[in-house]
């Protein structure tokens, strides 16, 4: 490991070893928020995945039910009936901090309608109606599950900068600081050592 | 502070989110479904995207992954799914565990 361009002072010496025990100091606080976040990302992609598997299911099987209610009904009617939507369904969206992460929190903002659905009975059929209750109903899931999908991403990414971090304090930063300062403390001795004999030398011709 | 939702991809899959009262952006292509998601990114928090979009524009939807907001969930359409969810959190658990502990039973 390669040592520090610095001289071998006293001075030096004493800036190397606050430098080491901070560096100390801040791996262990970032190898703690490591663990501490390692742990928090298993609960949330577990977390994920259950709710991944649960949406994905009902949406293919609520999508696949709307199809087949499309396809009884004329392309013109079917258009004109969705494509007017009594609410716009809005969420609130805060955010919250994970281990120092900003992480979306989203909620649904409920909002009843007044009749159920944006279209006359007339028009479509119940299958239809029935596929686009089971969407209303499945929204609050998917906004959970896109909150805690962006929450996955946000901390993956974040553990792996924290990794870095610890990684290059722990393999770089400390042994620099650790063989530098051993150095310096090799060269002071060095020094005093000759100055000793230099002494010593002296008085011995006298 | 209040968001709203939309939904990108073909017109066939996202007709019903339209009834549900989602905004709709019908795409057909990946260059298209790009534009649409530069101009819609900073009006919608909360955007639904189709897997069959979504997997050309794995990189560019690296760019949302900075900010807490605009949050992009890809879904499956109705042609189904195409394990994109699957490869997504394989792929975040190795980024950050450096193992697989989902997964690893189904092998």
């Amino acid at each position: 490991m390669a040592r520090l361009n610095v001289n071998p002072t006293r001075m030096e010496l004493k800036k190397l070893k606050a430098r080491l025990s901070t560096a100390v100091r801040g791996h262990k606080l970032l190898k703690d928020k490591s663990d501490e976040m390692i742990r928090r990302f298993t609960v949330i992609i577990r977390e994920n995945k259950a709710l991944r598997d649960e949406v994905e299911a009902e949406l293919a099987q609520t999508l696949k039910q709307f199809s087949v209610a499309r396809s009884v009904t004329p392309a013109y009617s079917a258009e004109t009936a969705f494509s007017m939507p009594t609410v716009a369904v809005k969420a609130e969206c805060g955010v919250k901090s994970v281990m120092g992460v900003d992480v979306p929190d989203v909620s649904l903002i409920e909002e009843k309608r007044v009749d159920g659905l944006p279209y006359a009975f007339s028009e479509i059929t119940s299958e239809a109606d029935h596929s686009v209750g089971k969407i209303s109903a499945l929204l609050p899931k998917l906004i959970k599950l896109a909150q805690t999908e962006k929450t996955v991403r946000l901390l993956a990414d974040e553990i792996e900068r924290n990794k870095r971090r610890v990684n290059a304090l722990e393999y770089i930063m400390i042994p620099q600081l650790e063989e530098t300062i051993k150095y310096i403390r090799d060269k002071l001795d060095e020094n005093e050592r000759a100055s000793i004999v230099r002494l010593m030398k002296v008085k011995s011709k006298q | 502070m209040t968001g709203k939702m939309a939904i990108v991809g073909d017109g066939d899959s996202i007709m019903v989110f339209k009834a549900a009262g989602v905004a709709t952006f019908p795409v057909t292509d990946e260059k298209k479904a790009r534009e649409t998601l530069r101009r819609i990114a900073s009006e919608y928090k909360i955007i639904f995207l189709t897997e069959e979009l979504a997997a050309p524009l794995c990189d560019f939807l690296k760019r949302f992954d900075e900010e807490p907001y605009p949050v992009v969930l890809v879904i499956p359409s109705n042609k189904g799914g195409t394990g994109y969810g699957e490869e997504f959190l394989k792929g975040a658990m190795e980024r950050a565990l450096g193992v697989d502990i989902l997964f690893n039973n189904e092998k």
